[in-house]
């Protein structure tokens, strides 16, 4: 089958690239993941970071080259040289598989904790609700929020509701976390909360990519780092070295502004 | 998080420290004035309404005519105008809000055949008077006497008889649902597209098709913006359906209208009639406020008490003092800023 990329592979770009109007937002990047590694992106803001993430789940339709998540292109299939657009339901299906933090943690204020972390597994994957809540309390003891199960999401700090939105994308027993500036709207004093969750998680294995401001988080738990700047992948490689020794002028200069 | 009163409130309550000077509150003769022009404008209205005669032909007999308002106010035809009116609002209300719902998501699709079709419905029901709607589906039976669904050219599938089938009372229901769900459409996409698009989106990570996360997640938020103007409708609607008097529906109005057409004495059954539609108006009043304080959940940090637990606190004696700060209480009804999210003050 063509369509299958090198097996230990979960996020393959090749030359990805997509505009808004007239703004080319991605100008072909190109980036590999492996399993079990956890990849950070940093960058200026407008460098199309986000995007490409949001492009990882098909939030956002990609305009070109090829983008293949654990071996299947993102939005599409291809069979015989010819590569269709996928229907609603198949694309759902893929992203149920994905999860995904965001940097407004978007959970949903009419539910508590604990239903915020059922709801997908009981309403898309036709879990029992014993067997959901059953979990999303386990999940919900993982992020240290044991205690906040009935809780609605007002009733919660931001850090609070940041741990709860990434119980709820662990939920789905995902096979890739996509983190979108997790920390960025964070106090400072909660941020580390979040990091050590996610830092957990690291640990146990998940892949994860993750657009983040935290340099610090990037060099220690970070597999890979990327830097991106104008819609393309300006260098990447193992955090320390990079942050440490970068090559090129333009990841010098952002790096002496945020360090 | 913080579940205590603004620190403005607890100080008020603090206890001055020994030797303070004693604070004199500002004086408000305004309010004295304006409780005095009032008084004398009630009374005046009292006197009006319940001690005033008029001389009609030489006789004098009392202005409102008390004693006929009374005798006709649970007059059995009264009483089944009474019940056909909620009934008429309720079926109308309910099929509204269902159209309602439906044409606002078609209004939303990505597909343009569908949102075509909305928009259409939409234009057309609201562009003509609701009274030649009723007319026409009341005349429908005459202009279509039986209705056939079927191949063309071919069999029949469905065929029913209109004539005997749109009875005024269906025929009411019909054009008052259809064109309610017109209205409705409009109130609830406006309910959905205040649902930030980060609900959407998130939803969609789940793993959710638009219409599920349409259901489970955006208009659950969407009905803390729908039901104060769907309130709105139903009081309206409840109005509205003295329309259907035109087209011989026996609901309130042309209840009164026809024992008003038999004994002249119209303004006093008209008087009957408006109590009526008051009683009903005030029982549907607090129905919202319940359901409004449902839909609340989540979006307030501590729910404002009901009616019956402000009356023995006796908070609604004392607005913006009470127990519960400035919860305007279910006269005020004004639920706006404290749902629209700017709670922590207010609270």
């Amino acid at each position: 089958m063509p369509e299958h990329g090198p097996r230990d592979l979960m996020v393959q770009a090749q030359a990805v690239s997509k505009h808004f109007g007239a703004l080319q937002v991605l100008r072909g990047i190109n980036l590999e993941v492996k399993r079990g590694e956890v990849m950070c992106i940093i960058g200026p803001s407008g460098s199309g970071k986000s995007t490409f993430l949001r492009c990882i789940n098909h939030l956002e339709k990609v305009d070109g080259g090829r983008l293949m998540v654990d071996g299947q292109m993102v939005g599409y299939r291809e069979h015989g040289g010819r590569v269709y657009e996928l229907k609603d339901r198949e694309v759902c299906r893929r992203r149920a598989e994905v999860g995904m933090v965001f940097q407004h943690f978007n959970l949903f204020p009419h539910m508590t904790a604990l239903q915020n972390v059922t709801v997908g597994p009981v309403k898309v994957k036709g879990e029992t609700r014993a067997q959901a809540e059953q979990r999303g309390r386990e999940l919900l003891a993982r992020v240290g929020l044991a205690d906040k199960v009935d809780a609605y999401p007002r009733q919660l700090s931001g850090g609070q509701q940041q741990r709860v939105a990434i119980a709820r994308a662990l939920g789905m027993q995902p096979k890739l976390m996509l983190f979108d500036e997790p920390t960025s709207a964070l106090d400072p004093e909660l941020v580390g909360d979040v990091l050590q969750v996610m830092r957990q998680l690291a640990e146990d294995g998940m892949t994860m990519v993750v657009v983040t401001h935290e340099i610090g988080f990037a060099r220690e738990v970070g597999d890979s780092l990327v830097f991106m700047d104008g819609g393309v992948v300006v260098e990447s490689g193992v955090p320390r070295e990079v942050l440490a020794n970068p090559s090129q002028e333009r990841t010098k200069a952002f790096l002496s502004r945020i360090l | 998080m913080n579940q205590e009163p603004p620190a403005g409130r607890g100080a008020r309550q603090a206890p001055l420290p020994a030797g303070a000077p004693r604070v004199v509150p500002v004086r408000h003769p305004g309010r004295w004035v304006a409780a005095a022009v009032l008084a004398l404008l009630g009374v005046m209205l009292v006197h009006s309404l319940f001690f005033s005669h008029v001389d009609i032909g030489g006789v004098r007999r009392e202005r409102f005519e008390w004693s006929v308002i009374d005798h006709y106010l649970f007059n059995p035809a009264v009483m089944q105008g009474v019940r056909n009116t909620i009934l008429l609002t309720v079926i109308a209300m309910v099929g509204g809000v269902v159209i309602g719902v439906l044409l606002a998501v078609m209004r939303l699709s990505p597909n343009p055949i569908v949102s075509g079709f909305a928009w259409v419905y939409i234009w057309f029901f609201r562009g003509t008077p609701v009274l030649v709607q009723l007319l026409f589906w009341f005349a429908a039976g005459y202009l279509f006497p039986t209705f056939t669904i079927g191949v063309p050219f071919g069999p029949a599938l469905f065929h029913i008889d209109l004539n005997a089938t749109l009875t005024p009372m269906v025929a009411a229901s019909i054009g008052l649902s259809l064109n309610e769900g017109a209205y409705m459409s409009e109130i609830v996409r406006a309910g959905i597209v205040s649902v930030d698009e980060g609900q959407l989106e998130a939803a969609q990570t789940l793993g959710m098709s638009r219409l599920k996360a349409m259901r489970l997640v955006v208009l659950p938020q969407a009905m803390r913006v729908i039901i104060p103007p769907t309130g709105n409708e139903t009081i309206s609607m409840l109005k509205t359906t003295s329309l259907a008097s035109v087209v011989t529906v026996q609901e309130l109005t042309f209840a009164v209208e026809q024992i008003a057409a038999a004994n002249y004495k119209t303004v006093p059954l008209y008087i009957d009639a408006s109590i009526w539609y008051l009683v009903v108006t005030t029982v549907m009043m607090v129905g919202q406020y319940y359901l409004e304080r449902y839909y609340a959940r989540g979006s307030v940090r501590q729910l404002p008490p009901t009616p019956w637990q402000q009356i023995r606190s006796g908070a609604f004696l004392r607005p913006g003092r009470g127990r519960y700060g400035r919860f305007p209480g279910v006269i005020g009804g004004e639920w706006a800023p404290v749902l629209a999210g700017q709670d922590e003050g207010v609270l």
